[in-house]
């Protein structure tokens, strides 16, 4: 069932539910911590409009600096500015920033313990027809890494809006992941978000009835966990689902509680699964409570071009495939 | 803190000693580039130019200077050291485990470090993000950064050169050590740079060219950047790489080597002659 304790959208589960891009709540939660805080300075790198940074660049012209396709200086110059007391906010695509700067955030940003916001649009599959130069896949790999620098992938507008507007207020570096699809509003403005806490959405109704699933999922995909863990109640199966937003800090407490209730765990993101958020769960669980895992991702390929949903169900992470593959696990018990 | 010219002479020969020393006790560090570059950090530094105070290295209002370059810690970490920022008995530590003085600049591990560097190519950036946000607030601190002339051939310094032109910011002054050698080599052979000053004007910059060794007209050089406004200045500085010791000048077999001891006791030397001389010459 829902998370009782949770406040969800009542529509979740229709027709109705609004859909709008992670980016479209990004874009506002900026633009209102441009207005919380005077400090908030936003660089961008010829995607203004595509990672929705016009509302705050509208509103704080003089606060907005066009960097033009640099994403190397882009970080620098971000670096300088938070030197001088600015909360820099740099976007691009997650191809571009962390991907072709990633040794400048190291040395300019983390090493250099300089405060900065990066905001990598357009990461994983749901990318679509740009096809796989567009389509980050390994930029959680490249973000954990790094000290100093925390790694969240919202999952929807609505968090996407919350993660921004936290990460102001963050001591360390955020990098915040968002997908370039709409994604179903299925949180509330009620809705917890935090930094370092992951959130249970559906779970047993009792501890006699769980399956002894437990799925962790991120970002684009959370939704679809969801639709799935309702279909599964139906035909008799319950599972637990982890909304893991926050990829680090990882949310320990809760991983190991629901780690120790479980029988297997599963992980599911849009990445590589090298590396990525279940990797970083896997780590965790290895070194205090070891148990099986199933890894559910990419394996070591890129994408290709084509509609979001027809890419999601040719790399395995659709509906039907995680669907199977919860039964696949559920069935080596 | 301002010294008079022949003070400022002698300070140059008492750091080029101190950087042997360093790198020969270290057992690894870069030799040739700080030594050629001395003359601009006592000009800056030591010749009226900077605002600065290393008893409250934070001060909102201070000049900034960043180090580009951070193989030139050796040099950096003896010029702030007689600039007051640390004892200068900390200089023996360089490179030592535990040790403040990191092989190159780190931010946090002392005071009067603006940035961490040691990759170079990205310090540029670093200055115009200061120099916008100084403009962005107002300020009226300068910032100065420092860059050789090997990170010329990173695509990430003309990015940085064009949005210092792109924001107009008079407020930067670079300096390039052109000294002409990097690790593989002569700048000219590795990737020729040349037409240096052409390129830096084509890309908005007024670009001031002088003879690194030659104190007050480096000082006279800093002192007119101040003045040339809406363009960022750029500084580029004619010097000897490894100057002051016979064996190491233009070799740039000596940009990452260390002298054994049988070498560092003939540069010691030779600066101790180069003392005597510059004393003899200034009574």
């Amino acid at each position: 069932m829902l998370n009782p304790n949770i406040q969800l959208n009542p529509k979740i589960f229709t027709e109705e539910i609004e859909k709008i891009s992670p980016r479209d709540g990004f874009g506002e939660g900026l633009a209102l911590a441009g207005e919380i805080d005077k400090r908030v300075v936003a660089l961008c790198a010829d995607v203004t409009e595509s990672v929705r940074m016009h509302l705050f660049k509208n509103r704080f012209p003089e606060r907005f600096f066009q960097m033009g396709i640099a994403e190397q200086n882009m970080v620098g110059v971000a670096s300088g500015l938070a030197a001088v007391g600015k909360i820099p906010v740099v976007g691009s695509y997650a191809v571009f920033s962390p991907g072709r700067n990633w040794e400048q955030i190291r040395t300019a940003i983390c090493y250099n313990e300089q405060k900065v916001i990066l905001i990598g649009s357009h990461a994983g599959l749901n990318t679509g027809p740009d096809g796989a130069s567009h389509q980050a896949l390994e930029d959680i790999a490249l973000m954990r890494v790094l000290p100093k620098m925390s790694v969240i992938s919202p999952a929807d507008s609505l968090e996407a809006r919350k993660a921004i507007v936290a990460a102001i207020k963050y001591p360390d570096s955020v990098y915040i992941r968002l997908p370039r699809e709409k994604t179903p509003v299925f949180t509330t403005e009620q809705a917890p978000f935090e930094i370092g806490k992951s959130q249970i959405l559906w779970l047993p109704e009792n501890e006699e009835k769980f399956s002894g699933i437990t799925i962790f999922v991120c970002g684009y995909l959370v939704y679809s966990v969801l639709e799935v863990a309702k279909e599964l109640e139906a035909e008799g199966i319950s599972i637990t689902v982890i909304n893991n937003s926050s990829i680090k800090p990882l949310d320990t407490e809760l991983i190991l509680k629901w780690a120790k209730k479980s029988k297997k765990i599963i992980t599911l993101e849009e990445h590589q699964t090298a590396a990525g958020m279940g990797s970083a769960i896997a780590e965790f669980l290895s070194e205090n409570y070891p148990l099986p895992i199933k890894f559910m991702g990419t394996r070591d390929q890129f994408g290709e071009s084509g509609q979001a949903g027809e890419l999601i169900n040719k790399y395995g992470l659709s509906k039907k495939m995680i669907k199977q593959t919860i039964k696949e696990v559920l069935s080596s018990f | 803190m301002k010294l008079a010219l022949k003070e400022i002479e002698k300070l140059s020969i008492i750091i080029r000693k101190e950087i042997v020393s360093m790198i020969t006790k270290a057992k690894s560090g870069h030799c040739a580039g700080p030594l050629g570059a001395v003359e601009l950090y006592l000009a800056l530094y030591f010749g009226g130019i900077l605002k600065y105070n290393p008893q409250k290295p934070n001060l909102e209002n201070r000049d900034r200077v960043v180090v580009s370059n951070g193989h030139y810690a050796p040099l950096v970490y003896s010029v702030l050291a007689h600039a007051g920022y640390f004892p200068l008995e900390k200089l023996k530590t360089l490179r030592k485990l535990g040790s403040q003085l990191q092989g190159h600049l780190y931010r946090l591990s002392l005071p009067g470090i603006e940035t961490s560097s040691g990759p170079v190519g990205e310090g540029l950036s670093q200055a115009v993000g200061m120099a916008l946000g100084a403009k962005l607030d107002k300020k009226k601190y300068q910032i100065y950064c420092f860059m050789g002339d090997g990170e010329q051939d990173c695509g990430n310094t003309w990015e940085a050169v064009m949005t210092a032109n792109k924001y107009q910011l008079d407020n930067l002054t670079a300096i390039i050590d052109r000294n002409n050698i990097q690790i593989d080599g002569f700048t000219e052979n590795v990737m020729p740079l040349e037409p240096l000053k052409e390129k830096y004007e084509s890309f908005g910059w007024k670009v001031l060219e002088i003879d690194g060794h030659n104190i007050s007209e480096i000082i006279k050089v800093f002192n007119s950047s101040k003045s040339i406004f809406v363009k960022p200045v750029v500084i580029i500085a004619h010097t000897i790489p490894g100057k002051g010791i016979d064996f190491m000048q233009w070799e740039h077999e000596w940009h990452g080597r260390v002298p054994n001891s049988q070498q560092a006791e003939q540069a010691l030397h030779q600066l101790r002659n180069l003392k005597g001389k510059i004393e003899s010459e200034l009574e």
